[in-house]
Order: structure tokens, then sequence, then C-alpha cells
């Protein structure tokens, strides 16, 4: 089904603009199956601009996104945002419903009801007891409930994972044992995955591929391993220069 | 207390009405602000156009609202037709509404502004159009507030309900405003208890469904709903239930010779099989506007103010004439029926104690002129800005040293005090057989004539066996015993209740 010439994810010409600020400037890429993208940038660089056009969040005012081949604009909305699962930063579960009603609202919406089993599934998937399906959000902690806003991501099967800053608001020992976790995901269940964060080294750690972001445009599209070599230019190396001083400094104190 | 107690079982019809009311008034309110209310979220304008319309309205004193339905409504008739009711439970219900809209709007438009951001992006991000967004997540985020603000709003409704009471509605009110008239404090405190348990019990119940929405416990909430609808229920059937048959409706203004007449009326005509309803404390326009749309069917009313006010005469014919014509006129406007004089006469007249007049040899409102710039005059604060007065002192020549508003009460224990010298009085009041004042006499025919006469609607007045049952008290109540039976109820102790002063007066009058 899927066909490695037709990239999984192409954004062709983009540009959206706020006001009299332009967020997303000319912005053209390709991403194949299988990549697990990290766009990197600082507050306001436009890399959640970009992301949302993806689902449709943001409609851009020039040029088309295409999805597995399809212009996003002409996919039914509800088709497309139930093929493209979607983490949120706020992560946004539904406080009045119950972890499986929040994981089911996809499918449900689509008229399909997922069975027990599925959401016991889904709840495995991100390393979470099968017990909580009953319980509320307010009765989890903060990484407990990104885990169920990534399985609610996941509820449809999607082939696309996008995900908005997904670990921001979380502490940095359930934020690095989440990125392991979707970094398996990702690999288990053959996703094609677009990560934002202005985190260089979550970037570097769980990332193919790292788009750096400046000003609405893209300024770097490398590697981890050629960043870490020093490739990509002054922007993307002044942010890659952070956690390797980080680094730096802890292995002396280790010493 | 006893007294209490009887009175407040007698207010089952009273209370059904007003939780009827009241329960319309909410019902009409949600209907009308949870559609705004998701406007205004998905618009500042409207948000900003309906919160100042809610609050412009809540400025408005809910009694001035109740009375200014009347000529809007009356308006509309033009639109509507002569069908539209302009008293009674339309205006009460849409007066209401508009005072129950404010909480409940502000509440909505509040919850939905107040969602999280999150949780929104996240509605969309999963694919919610707009009515699953509305029913899937903002509603149910929202529903806790949106209760809160119904209760708010019952708790209001439920108070300002009582006022109804004035543009013909029954409800609680009506022992309130006729206990305020005779000051029966008893009647008073029954319609404020009546009333202020039942908004505690819908606070109560509403609280229910408010704190079982809020965390999610379904038993709570729809339990609470089951008892509110069954409260509903009974009144409803309390109401309309039991088969009866039409009430005959009897109008009374607010004051205790209507009261005590209204009694008389509607005693005669149980005897005679008919069931009746009393819509208690009308004002004087409402009540005769009431009685020819057919909102009331029997009201006592008197000549002068019909003639003067209705018909806006100024000149005095005698008294037979002015009936005649007055019988005409509601013939051809509306079709109302003059039955006839009930025999006695409710003036406006002056009155001084009797041993001062008898001092002062002062028999008539001639007699009084010369010394008027040395006595003090009293009034309730309508005496002195009414036609009949500024007619009466130019006649006369009237000039006295002072003038002063009293209250009716008052205005009697001034004389006795000395505060004032010379009263304008009601001529059929009790009080002046027991203070022993003089009514002096109007050579000049300065006052117009305010004969009591009974008014039929024009569907009641062609009720033969009605008609029939009316017909022995024309011409039966002569003003010493309207006076005596007035006395009874107004006096400080011992007061009688209106039926006990109607049976009395019945008795008197060999009826």
């Amino acid at each position: 089904m899927i066909d490695p010439a037709i990239p999984q994810l192409e954004f062709r010409e983009i540009s959206k603009r706020y006001d009299r600020i332009d967020a997303v400037i000319d912005v053209s890429l390709a991403i194949a199956p299988g990549e697990f993208v990290a766009l990197v940038g600082a507050s306001g660089s436009g890399k959640s601009t970009l992301l949302k056009t993806v689902n449709r969040l943001v409609e851009p005012d020039s040029g088309a996104v295409l999805f597995e081949g399809d212009d996003v604009a002409e996919l039914p909305l509800p088709a497309l945002r139930r093929r493209v699962g979607y983490v949120f930063q706020s992560i946004g579960l539904f406080p009045h419903m119950t972890v499986a009603e929040n994981i089911a609202i996809g499918p449900r919406l689509a008229g399909e009801k997922l069975p027990p089993s599925r959401i016991a599934q889904l709840l495995e998937l991100v390393d979470l007891e099968p017990g909580m399906a009953t319980r509320l959000p307010d009765a989890l902690s903060g990484g407990q409930r990104q885990r169920v806003g990534v399985a609610r991501a996941l509820a449809g099967d999607p082939h696309l994972l996008l995900m908005d800053e997904p670990f921001g608001a979380l502490d940095p020992v359930t934020r690095d044992a989440l990125g392991e976790s979707v970094r398996q995901l990702h690999i288990e269940l053959g996703l094609t995955t677009v990560m934002v964060t202005h985190d260089m080294a979550e970037a570097l750690l769980l990332a193919t591929r790292v788009l750096v972001m400046d000003g609405g445009r893209i300024v770097a599209d490398e590697t981890p391993r050629d960043l870490l070599a020093g490739k990509g230019g002054e922007i993307a190396q002044g942010l890659v220069a952070v956690p390797r001083s980080q680094a730096d400094r802890l292995a002396e104190l280790s010493r | 207390m006893n007294g209490l107690w009887d009175t407040l079982q007698g207010l089952g019809g009273q209370l059904a009405a007003h939780v009827l009311l009241s329960a319309s008034a909410i019902a009409l309110g949600v209907a009308l602000a949870l559609p705004l209310a998701i406007w205004a979220s998905r618009s500042p304008a409207v948000s900003r156009a309906a919160l100042g319309f809610a609050s412009l309205v809540q400025t408005i004193p809910a009694l001035a609202l109740l009375a200014l339905f009347f000529p809007i409504l009356l308006s509309l008739r033009a639109v509507f037709g002569e069908g539209l009711p302009t008293l009674g439970f339309l205006p009460a219900l849409l007066a209401l509404t508009l005072y129950a809209l404010l909480p409940i709007l502000r509440n909505a438009v509040t919850a939905q502004a107040n969602l999280d951001p999150g949780v929104i992006e996240a509605a969309h991000g999963v694919g919610m159009g707009f009515w699953q967004r509305l029913r899937l997540v903002e509603a149910p985020l929202s529903a806790p507030y949106i209760m809160a603000g119904i209760r708010t709003a019952a708790v209001w409704t439920i108070g300002a309900a009582t006022l109804a009471t004035t543009i013909g509605q029954k409800s609680l009110g009506d022992p309130i405003f006729a206990g305020l008239q005779t000051q029966n404090w008893v009647l008073v405190l029954s319609g404020c208890f009546a009333s202020a348990g039942l908004a505690m019990v819908a606070d109560a119940l509403l609280g229910t469904i408010e704190r079982g929405l809020a965390t999610r416990n379904r038993t709570l909430s729809l339990g609470g709903l089951a008892i509110v609808l069954l409260g509903v229920a009974a009144a409803l059937f309390v109401q309309f239930g039991g088969g009866q048959d039409r009430r005959v409706v009897i109008g009374a203004k607010g004051f205790s010779e209507q009261y005590i007449l209204a009694r008389l009326i509607g005693q005669r005509l149980e005897q005679a099989g008919f069931a009746v309803d009393y819509r208690d404390g009308l004002g004087s326009a409402v009540a005769h506007q009431a009685v020819t749309t057919g909102a009331i069917d029997i009201l006592v009313d008197y000549t002068g103010t019909i003639w003067t006010n209705q018909m806006k005469r100024t000149d005095n014919p005698d008294r037979d004439t002015m009936l005649d014509q007055i019988a005409k006129w509601e013939e051809a406007t509306s079709g109302a029926r003059v039955l006839g004089r009930l025999g006695f006469e409710n003036a406006y007249g002056l009155a001084m104690p009797a041993t001062a007049a008898r001092e002062g040899l002062i028999e008539n409102i001639d007699d009084l002129a010369p010394v008027s710039s040395r006595l003090t005059i009293g009034g309730d604060p309508e005496f002195f800005e009414r036609p009949e007065w500024i007619a009466v002192r130019e006649a006369y020549g009237l000039r006295f040293a002072e003038t002063r508003n009293f209250s009716p009460t008052f205005m009697y224990n001034a004389l006795k005090s000395g505060e004032a010298d010379v009263i304008g009085a009601y001529t059929s009041d009790g009080r002046i057989a027991a203070d022993d004042l003089t009514i002096l006499a109007d050579p000049r025919r300065a006052f117009p004539n305010y004969d009591a006469i009974v008014l039929l609607s024009p569907d009641t007045g062609r009720n033969a066996d009605l008609v029939a049952a009316l017909t022995p008290l024309i011409g039966a109540i002569d003003v010493e015993a309207m006076r005596e039976a007035n006395l009874a109820v107004d006096r400080e102790e011992n007061k009688s209740g209106f039926d006990e002063a109607a049976r009395m007066l019945a008795e008197r009058a060999g009826l």
C-alpha cells in the first residue's frame, strides 16, 4: 500500500501570514515513508504553523500539502484527521470522558465503536495498564495523560503521526521515557512521524532527520549525525551548541 | 400562628400558579439564552450586545417591567389581533423570562469563554464538526456553570413572580398584596413563607442537578430533574386537572372593600353552583381593562373612576345620567355590561372630627372655606394630584394653611393627634364611623359620584344564570353596612378575614 516512490507527505510552496507576520514563507519539502522528522526552531519560527497545515488545523494562504499523494485541501476533513494521528502540546484530553472514551473518540466520530480489547491493546502500546480505561483524565499523572494522548492519536491506525511539542509540559524523566516509547512505536508500527520541538537534544536523540526553521523558512535539513558533525549552517549549529556544551560540562564533572 | 398555618394551607391554587409561571419563564429563558450563548461564543459582537441587553433589562425594576408589558401587548394587538391577552399569564411570562435571561446567558457565555483552549483545539484536531463539538465537548463541560445560572434565575424569578399579582396573574403575591393593603401581616407572612419556601426548594433541587453534572453523577442530576418535573406536573394537575368547568373569575382592586365585595359575589355564585376564582390586587386601570377584555369576568368599579379615567370626561352630571351614559359607553366600546349599582358610594370626601365640626358649626365645604386658611389638610399621596381635588379647591375657594401627605392608615391617626384638621377620605371607609368623623356635605357638587357598580365582561353579561344570581345584590348594600365590613377588616385589633367580612355583609344586607 505504501509506494516508496510517492512521498508520505509533501509541502509545496506553503506560505501562511497572520496579520502582519509571515509565519511560514514558501516552504517546499518532501518526507518519505518511515522517516522520523523533527522540526526544530525558536518560538515563532513557524514550525507549529507548518505542522498544522497537514491536518488543516491551519489553512495555508498559498501552496498545497500532499498526503500520500492527495491534496489535503480536497480530502474530507473527518477522513483526513482520522488518517493523521495528532498529539497536542496541551495534551487536550476531554476531562469529562474516561480514558477509553478519549482514546475511542476519533473512530466514534467516524461511526465506529472500538472494542475494549482494542482499547486495552492501545493502552499497552503506550505502556499503560489496561485497567486505566475507566479512569477520568484528572486521576492520571501528566506523563500518563500524554501517553493516553498518544494512544488516542494511534486509535485510527494512522500512517502519519504528528506531534506538536508533545513532551513540553512534562518533567525530564517522564519526557525521556515517553520520547523513547514514541520512538519504539514509530519503528514497530512503521509510522512516518513529524515532531515539533524547540529542544535540539530531543530532536537529535529521537529523529532520523532534523529540519531547522527560522523566520518562517527551513534553514537546515540534515541527519542528526551530520548536524553533530558541524553541518547545517550557523543557526542550526547555534541550536546544536547548547546540548553539546551541556554534555561537555557533564562529562567534565564526572571525570 | 394558627392563622398562618391555615392561610398557608389555603394557598394551594396560588402555589400551583406560581410554580407554573416561574417554571415556564425559566424554561423559556433557557430556550432563548442557550442558542444566544452559542452564537455569542462564536461572535464577540453578539456576546457584547446580548449581555448588554440582558444587563439593561435587569436594571428595570421588576414591577415596572411587568407593568410595561401591558401597553406593549396592547400595541401588539395591531399585529396579532384582538385575541392577544394583555393581562395575566402572558405579560407575566414575558417579563419574567426577560428577567431570567441574564444569569443564564452570563453563565453560559462565561462557561464557553473559559473552556480550556487546549481541549477545544483537540476537539478540532480529532475531527469534530460544529455540532459534534457542541454536543460532545462544549455542552457537557459548560453544563454545571449553566445550571448554576439557571439556579440563580430560578430564585430571582420565583421572587419576582409575586409581583405578577398586580397585572392579574394568580401567584403567591396575592396574599402579600392583600395583606399589605389591609395590614394583615398573617397574610403577608404566609405569602412570603410560601414563595421563599418554594425558592429554597427549587434552589436545592437545581443545586442537586448542578452537583450531579459537575461530578458526572447521573443518578444525582437525573433524580433532581425528575423531582423538578414531578413538581411542575403536580402544579399542572392542580391548575388544570380534576375536570372542573371553567371558573368564574372575580377581580378585585388592591383595597379592602374590593376584596370583601369580590368574596361577597364569589360566595353567592358558589351557592348558585358556580366554581369561582379571584384575581386580587389589580391596579385600577388594569382591572377595568381586564373586565372589558374578559381576562376577568366580574369587577366592582366606581362610576366616577370610569367617568374621569376611562371616558376622560370633565363634566359632572347627576348620578342617574352618569350611570346611564357609562352603561351605554361600555356597551358600545367593549360590550361589557353594567349590572347596576350596589347601593353605596365610595367617593372622595372631606372629613373632620364630628366634635370639631359641631363646635365650628361646619356642616358643609362652604362653611369650611372661610376658616381654611387656619387649618391643615391631610390626604393620601395621590389625592392632591387628582382632578377632583383641584375642582373642589377651585369651586369653594379653599386655601389651607398647609397640605400634608400621609399613607391612608396614618391619615386617620393624624386627624386624631391633631396633625391634620381635615382629611381627604374615602366615604365608605369604616374608620369614618369608628373615629366619629363627619363627611362634609358638597352642596356645589364638585366631587363626582362614585357609585359602586357591578361590571360584567361581555361573555359573562350574557350568562343568564349568573346574572340571576347576582341581581339581588343590586341596591342591597348601603354605605353603613359597607363601612362596618371595611372596618372589620381594617381595624387594628380583632381583624376579620375577607370571607368572614363578606358573610357578615351579606347577612346585614339581608341576602
